[in-house]
């Protein structure tokens, strides 16, 4: 084994080699930065892509309908062709704000990197049966539909036959058909919303298409079993997302799959010293994707979760940019003013702008489903932009751009509103 | 003969509720839908319904391989074509692109390698 017990320096560190930091180390490369180094967790590149075995992914970027390993190859293929050095297998324990970044692999032992910059690109995490605090005993069988989905695409090991899905974001639809198609029987989605948080598309897809019921305004109240999950008691929830007790009800199932939302993974960000925003996890940054630490950039879920691939690439490429001008002292420094959540919204992000520059992409995730929907972003009391929309719903990120007119009228704090067109 | 189905258009997240009539298989009259898109849809899901059908096959020197139809295949095809690629063992290494099965189940598309192992 290779004791590497000492500092090597290098330009940018990229922490995380799935779509969000392959796609901004690719972009910082092209802006002429040659020394930089993506350090990733697992055995190879791709993120989480690699278990996403199904397809839609890309849609927007290519304007093709790729799955998932297809959509992670484009870019890895881009990273060897570029010759962007990497290490997987290498655990990241620690950033300062001064950008040292401490690592640790079997191959090269532990080593400190002082970066000129650092990209963090860690992606999220699921919230698991704790965080749901789903009451009952605790037997085999209950897994977050992540998990579920490493060992049926990537071990190739079938977690269950009878099985209930508790959420209904993308993952825990796409789970309920990966299931089903490999021979389980798929009792039920719970959501525990009135609406369901996945893209329509997979709803007809993943359920409609195979006859899963999805139960609305439902969850799960109790689980059962010594060692083997036996079944789950379900209830319909009232508006106060309450347990309805003369609705319980139980059904019988050995696996449970949680998909009950993800969780950015910024422990890394927190002992950098950066600023994390109570709502989505994530660092707060500006339009350059830059963070409340100098020199350290946030992209892709690690910053806010996203519905597709493609924007988490998107927004890769402006941090890898920006990390690039950063490195050569040309990104621009002003004065920022805030960009706000105002009613009918949950976020936004960037949640610090400069008003700067030709155009600027807000994104914004509304906080309930509005048919009929008026989009409005103001600053200092003054209405900027009004935007209608036929629908918008939680499940999908929206977007509004400010031109450079606009962005001239920006005096004082932005507030992004939804509500509905009169 | 005269036939009414309801379906939900998948082109927008507004998901219109569609109502399609269909006189001896072919689509005659769509309502609930807020724009053409919907009536497109209707005619394509209605008619000749596909999907893309995406999982993975057996690698007797690996871990298993996530294997893609070309291009959408007819729906009620999708379980039968599961079965056929139960069976299926490669062994490595494949490159990505390569086809897997062909003409898989007389559909016409060809089962192929989503990355190689």
């Amino acid at each position: 084994m290779k004791r590497e017990n000492r500092t090597i320096h290098v330009s940018l560190v990229v922490v995380g080699g799935g779509p969000a930091g392959l796609a901004a180390a690719i972009r910082c490369r092209e802006q002429g930065i040659e020394d930089l180094l993506i350090l990733e967790r697992g055995p190879r590149l791709g993120g989480i892509l690699r278990q996403c075995v199904h397809s839609g992914f890309g849609v927007h970027k290519f304007n093709e309908e790729l799955t998932g390993p297809e959509y992670a190859d484009r870019y890895i293929d881009r990273v060897r062709e570029l010759g962007i050095p990497y290490r997987c297998d290498t655990m990241v324990t620690d950033i300062s704000a001064d950008h040292v970044v401490t690592c640790v692999s079997e191959e090269h032992g532990l080593t400190r990197i002082k970066a000129g910059a650092v990209i963090l690109a860690m992606g999220c995490r699921e919230r698991s049966r704790g965080a749901v605090r789903i009451p009952g005993t605790r037997p085999a069988g209950v897994y977050t539909a992540g998990t579920a989905q490493l060992f049926v695409n990537l071990k190739g090991y079938m977690p269950g036959k009878r099985v209930v899905v508790l959420g209904s974001g993308d993952i825990g639809l796409i789970m309920a058909r990966r299931m089903r198609l490999e021979g389980a029987e798929v009792k039920a989605v719970l959501e525990l919303m009135p609406y369901s948080g996945g893209l329509k598309r997979n709803i007809v897809q993943c359920l409609e298409d195979f006859d899963i019921p999805l139960l609305l305004s439902h969850t799960v109240t109790e689980i059962h079993g010594e060692n083997r999950l036996t079944g789950v008691t379900i209830a319909r929830v009232d508006e106060n997302l309450r347990p309805i007790e003369e609705t319980k009800e139980f059904i019988d199932c050995d696996t449970l799959l949680l998909s009950v939302g993800l969780i950015p993974e910024n422990e890394l960000a927190r002992a950098a010293g950066v600023e994390l925003d109570p709502v989505t996890g994530g660092a707060v940054v500006d339009e350059h994707r830059e963070t409340s630490v100098g020199g350290i950039f946030s992209c892709g879920n690690v910053l806010h979760v996203h519905d597709l691939v493609d924007y988490v690439s998107e927004e890769a490429e402006i941090a890898g940019e920006s990390a690039a001008l950063y490195l050569k002292g040309e990104l621009p420094r002003r004065q920022t003013v805030a960009a706000r959540a105002g009613n009918g919204v949950r976020y936004v992000v960037p949640q610090r702008i400069s008003g700067g520059g030709e155009e600027l992409r807000l994104f914004f995730r509304p906080d309930q489903v509005c048919r009929g929907a008026m989009i409005s972003v103001s600053s200092g009391g003054e209405l900027l932009r009004v935007r209608n929309r036929r629908i918008v719903t939680p499940g999908e990120m929206e977007s509004i751009v400010l031109k450079e007119e606009e962005l001239r009228r920006v005096h004082g704090d932005i507030t992004i509103e939804v509500g509905l067109k009169s | 003969m005269k036939e009414t189905r309801q379906i939900t258009c998948i082109r927008c997240p507004m998901g219109c509720l569609l109502t399609v009539e269909l006189t001896d298989g072919a689509v005659t009259k769509v309502e609930g839908n807020l724009c053409r898109r919907g009536e497109e849809y209707a005619k394509m899901e209605c008619v000749h319904p596909t999907r893309m059908l995406t999982t993975t096959v057996r690698v007797s020197n690996g871990a298993p391989l996530p294997v893609r139809s070309r291009e959408p295949l007819p729906k009620d095809a999708v379980f039968h074509c599961m079965e056929v690629l139960k069976g299926v063992v490669v062994t490595a290494p494949v490159a990505a692109g390569s086809v897997i099965v062909a003409d898989i189940c007389g559909t016409g598309v060809d089962m192929i390698a989503s990355t190689s192992a």
